[in-house]
């Protein structure tokens, strides 16, 4: 799917270090207590035969806003740090949930938002449904569903009939 | 335009104008979940038609973009499937014409995901996804206007009669399929008919409703020849950026 460069060599390990730490810094811009690599969306990093560095960024969702400003915050971080930097799609594999990180998920649960409940697995594995496994404040699972569709395209809506609270879910998909 | 290209505008062109469809609900659904609902699901629809009208700029090679192709084209030349373009009703008209077509867009994906097109298996193997959550919302609703009162029943049967005459074009075949099939680019529409007949009576029978008969009626969309309600869609779609050539965010 990249305009995948033929003669790109992948970065000594100190510089693929540095580059880590720079993307580390740049944030989910929906869910900013994620970043773009606990997201699971930078998927290649190399240097071109022209030597200008190719960030493979996996789109989330097809039409997830999100997307758009994902790249172009990679972008100018890298360009910040002095890399010359430039972005291309990557569609295959595609991105799912299961791409989230173990740390993603544990800063999720912390911000208040429920992490993906299981891996998924084949498409048609979704159409039997999925919830969350507990309430993320109070990890109660007497939970009921609000609404399958929440205020991004990642998340649907739940409340916790415990607390009473009403959380997001980060939806398997 | 060769076959293969004039394939995958027609999927583009019917994700695109289904997408626009479900827009107009914005701001005016029954309830706040289910305009946040419609809204999620015209945007992947939207996403993936991105994806697929860049594909087809690629494959006609003449330069166009998916900007040029979504907004500079009269409706002869979109190719989209008529149900998609049909008025969204009330309710339970949009959410019966969203179940008939995401079951058979999960069809689509499942298999299209499998074809020589590396950039089209790769889009339909992310859309799948996407397709099946969208079938899981909208045949939830089926089922629950099905059978929920008398009236929503009554109503929701109107819908599906109605809709129903335009699902034949979904399975028909025509040059530009087999054409795109025989060269592994493809699918031919009329094998996914076992799939979506499956899907649809297992909803339908938890609905209570029945599956209409078939309906003697040819409809030719994505021949660039469309029901009434096209250009009217095109009109509101287009007319921003045919009034300032050349605009930009």
């Amino acid at each position: 799917m990249s305009a995948h460069a033929i003669h790109a060599t992948a970065p000594p390990p100190e510089l693929l270090a540095r580059l880590h730490g720079i993307l580390a810094q740049v944030a989910d811009p929906e869910i900013p207590v994620l970043s773009v690599l606990d997201l699971g969306v930078i998927r290649q990093l190399e240097f071109r035969a022209d030597g200008r560095l190719e960030v493979g960024i996996a789109p989330t969702y097809s039409g997830c806003p999100a997307n758009a400003v994902i790249k172009t915050d990679v972008l100018r971080a890298l360009r910040a740090a002095g890399f010359d930097a430039v972005a291309v799609d990557v569609l295959a594999p595609p991105w799912s949930s299961d791409w989230l990180s173990e740390e993603g998920r544990r800063k999720l649960r912390e911000f208040g938002i429920a992490p993906p409940s299981h891996a998924v697995g084949s498409a048609r594995s979704l159409l039997r449904g999925d919830a969350p496994a507990a309430c993320p404040r109070c990890g109660s699972t007497r939970i009921t569903r609000q609404s399958e569709f929440g205020s991004t395209p990642c998340k649907a809506l739940y409340r916790c009939e415990d607390c009473r609270e009403p959380f997001d879910y980060f939806k398997c998909i | 335009m060769t076959p293969r290209c004039r394939y995958v505008l027609r999927l583009a062109d019917t994700n695109l104008v289904l997408a626009q469809r479900l827009g107009e609900w914005v701001g005016h659904a029954p309830a706040l979940e289910e305009d946040l609902g419609l809204a999620n699901v015209s945007l992947d629809l939207l996403g993936q038609a991105r994806l697929l009208l860049a594909h087809a700029g690629v494959l006609e090679g003449r330069g166009r973009g998916e900007d040029e192709l979504a907004y500079l084209r009269e409706e002869s030349e979109y190719l989209n499937l008529t149900l998609v373009e049909q008025p969204n009703g009330d309710f339970g008209d949009t959410m019966v014409r969203q179940f008939l077509f995401d079951a058979w867009q999960a069809a689509l994906y499942d298999g299209l995901a499998h074809c020589r097109d590396a950039a089209l298996a790769a889009i339909a193997a992310k859309g799948a996804r996407e397709a099946a959550y969208h079938l899981r919302y909208s045949s939830g609703w089926v089922e629950r206007l099905g059978d929920v009162t008398p009236e929503s029943h009554a109503r929701v049967a109107r819908s599906l009669a109605a809709l129903w005459p335009f699902t034949n074009e979904l399975f028909a075949d025509d040059e530009v399929d087999r054409t795109a099939a025989a060269e592994g680019l493809g699918l031919l529409p009329s094998t996914l008919e076992p799939a979506w007949s499956a899907q649809v009576e297992g909803t339908l029978a938890r609905a209570t409703l029945a599956r209409p008969a078939p309906a003697p009626y040819g409809w030719y969309g994505k021949q660039g020849r469309h029901s009434e309600h096209l250009g009217y869609l095109l009109a509101e779609m287009q007319s921003l950026r045919r009034a300032h050539p050349g605009a930009t965010w």
